[in-house]
């Protein structure tokens, strides 16, 4: 038995969700998006009680997650700073703001500050080019940014979070 | 230079809004498309000349005819809102500004092939852009638009959205089939003839978000005024993404046939701080490059950059300046591929590895004339060899880049 269990309200999306298709397996990727909405990332007891509820093992739901990047496999910080490196933002000045996130939070791609605050990664084209160079802070997009901008929303953060303890 | 098919009403405020929509004309090719039987939908689109927005430049119309006729079976729509080919974003343009137009098309293209349930398949990344096109679902619900009735008239229509999970290759069209049918998202192998898709084995078709938006306008107007921009052979319009540093990046939606490098200096306002333009990346990052002297001669249409050896793809420009190194360029890109192959075909999986080590190689001033040599081999034996484009797009770019800017390479060699 899996000690992950839906909120009432996402188990009420989930049920609405799965009517939509022909085939409940059509479920995998809203079941684990819903999860990691709920706790942040998806934990081994999230994808057992994903695949009891599609009624597949939890080997398939692993396997699964595994393939696209966007799950969490691990929990990560309050904060999390997707950087963009493809061709455009890197052209556009990329290289500098992960050098600005190494110095001021000490953190390489892929790791979380030691007080859990920020989470980095460094992700393929987010479809920003436009606005290039960019970052998503928690999936929002933040575009045409500088060091100074970044700076400010590494600031607004680290203000947010002695507020609200 | 600038026309307004698909971005007509980009620029109203609120346009995403159903009210406002709907006093911009959203929706008013529906009254005209019940009176119209479906093969005659189909036989409009096909006359327009529309093309596949996404890369491939299929034409539409003759894909949808794929469709079987009289299958007991039910049928599904599914539009690739997986927009992650480098230096694209003209898909979001249409979540964020004219959701209803998409709905819209959904309406005109499923009542063509006899589709009632469609599927709208947008990236991960893109959450703010999925709940914006929610909204518009909702409204469209709520005001009757779609649901048990299509604005009154007897055929339901249901649209879902399905929220990918970051994968480039699920924009691969059988590969976004996998992925929604809840596998890893694999390109299937390709039939011997053409057919069309199959979804949970029920027939399905494939379309790119900015093709399904743009059905509605030859719906409405008739495919004589589709016909009327771009050229013979390229007919209608696109929206042409721009990025890198020209003094206004973004998208414009531009008949076939223009001149890029006006499009670069009239529209996108040329280079940034004067910089020299050095080279473009024509249609998102997996189209062969072309040099200064190639973009001079470059005309925005399909055929006209075939002839010149590379292709429109996505119509995503990106450009790049005098002070950037190429083979940080070739670098970037093969990262990017090598983080994205699916895995599935051995010189895919292997060859963009091998190409990323070589390249991590002469960056460090390690590099010889051999290691250039082994790279284009690598690129022949990806090329032809896998299920799906993936591996011949990686073979061209890189080979590209390798050989038009070959002495920045070498000077590099130990």
């Amino acid at each position: 038995m899996s000690k992950f269990k839906y909120t009432p309200e996402n188990e009420t999306k989930f049920q609405e969700q799965i009517k939509k298709y022909p085939n409940s397996n059509s479920m995998m990727l809203p079941a684990l998006w819903l999860a990691q909405e709920q706790e942040g990332w998806v934990s081994p007891d999230a994808m057992i009680f994903v695949a009891d509820k599609l009624n597949k093992s939890p080997i398939e739901v692993y396997e699964f997650a595994t393939f696209y990047t966007m799950f969490n496999l691990k929990p990560i910080g309050t904060y999390h700073i997707e950087l963009c490196k493809t061709l455009s933002c890197m052209v556009m000045g990329a290289p500098e703001l992960k050098k600005f996130i190494k110095e001021t939070i000490g953190i390489n791609p892929g790791e979380t500050s030691e007080d859990g605050l920020f989470h980095f990664s460094e992700v393929e084209c987010l479809g920003a080019c436009g606005g290039a160079p960019m970052f998503a802070l928690n999936g929002q997009y933040h575009e045409n940014q500088s060091v100074d901008s970044l700076k400010n929303v590494i600031e607004e953060c680290k203000n947010a979070s002695k507020s609200s303890k | 230079m600038l026309v307004k098919v698909v971005s007509k009403n980009f620029d109203i405020p609120n346009s995403h809004k159903l009210e406002v929509a709907k006093d911009n004309g959203r929706y008013s090719s529906i009254e005209k498309l019940f009176t119209m039987a479906p093969e005659d939908v189909i036989e409009e689109v096909t006359k327009s000349g529309l093309r596949g927005k996404g890369g491939g430049g299929a034409p539409c119309g003759p894909k949808w005819k794929l469709m079987p006729k009289d299958d007991p079976r039910p049928a599904y729509l599914i539009v690739n809102g997986d927009e992650s080919e480098p230096g694209t974003f003209k898909d979001r343009q249409i979540f964020q500004y004219d959701p209803h137009l998409l709905i819209e098309g959904i309406i005109c293209s499923s009542y063509a092939m006899n589709i009632h349930d469609a599927y709208i398949y947008v990236r991960g990344e893109y959450k703010w852009f999925i709940d914006r096109l929610n909204e518009a679902i909702k409204e469209a619900y709520e005001a009757g638009i779609i649901g048990e009735k299509v604005m009154g008239h007897d055929y339901r229509m249901d649209i879902t959205v399905h929220r990918g999970g970051g994968a480039y290759i699920c924009g691969e069209k059988s590969a976004l089939i996998e992925s929604l049918e809840g596998k890893r998202g694999h390109p299937r192998l390709k039939p011997h003839q053409k057919e069309c898709e199959w979804f949970f084995d029920n027939p399905a078709t494939v379309n790119n978000v900015e093709t399904i938006a743009t059905v509605p306008f030859i719906v409405e107007k008739g495919y004589e005024s589709y016909t009327a921009y771009g050229t013979e052979r390229s007919p209608g319009t696109m929206l042409f993404a721009m990025s890198g540093p020209v003094k206004n990046p973004g998208v414009y939606e531009l008949a076939f046939g223009n001149k890029m490098i006006d499009v670069i200096n009239k529209i996108g306002g040329g280079m940034k701080e004067g910089k020299k333009l050095k080279a473009v990346i024509p249609g998102g990052s997996s189209c062969p490059i072309l040099t200064a002297q190639e973009v001079e001669k470059a005309v925005l249409d399909y055929e006209s950059m075939w002839d010149i050896g590379s292709t429109l793809g996505t119509g995503g420009m990106i450009v790049i300046d005098e002070d950037m190194s190429m083979i940080d360029v070739a670098k970037n890109l093969i990262e990017f591929y090598h983080h994205e192959s699916c895995g599935q075909c051995t010189p895919c999986r292997e060859g963009c590895g091998w190409i990323d080590k070589i390249l991590a190689k002469v960056l460090a001033g390690e590099g010889t004339q051999k290691d250039l040599d082994t790279i284009l081999e690598v690129c022949e034996t990806m090329n032809g060899k896998t299920i799906c484009v993936f591996a011949p797009a990686v073979k061209d770019i890189i080979k590209s880049i390798i050989i038009k800017f070959k002495d920045e390479f070498v000077k590099e060699f130990k």
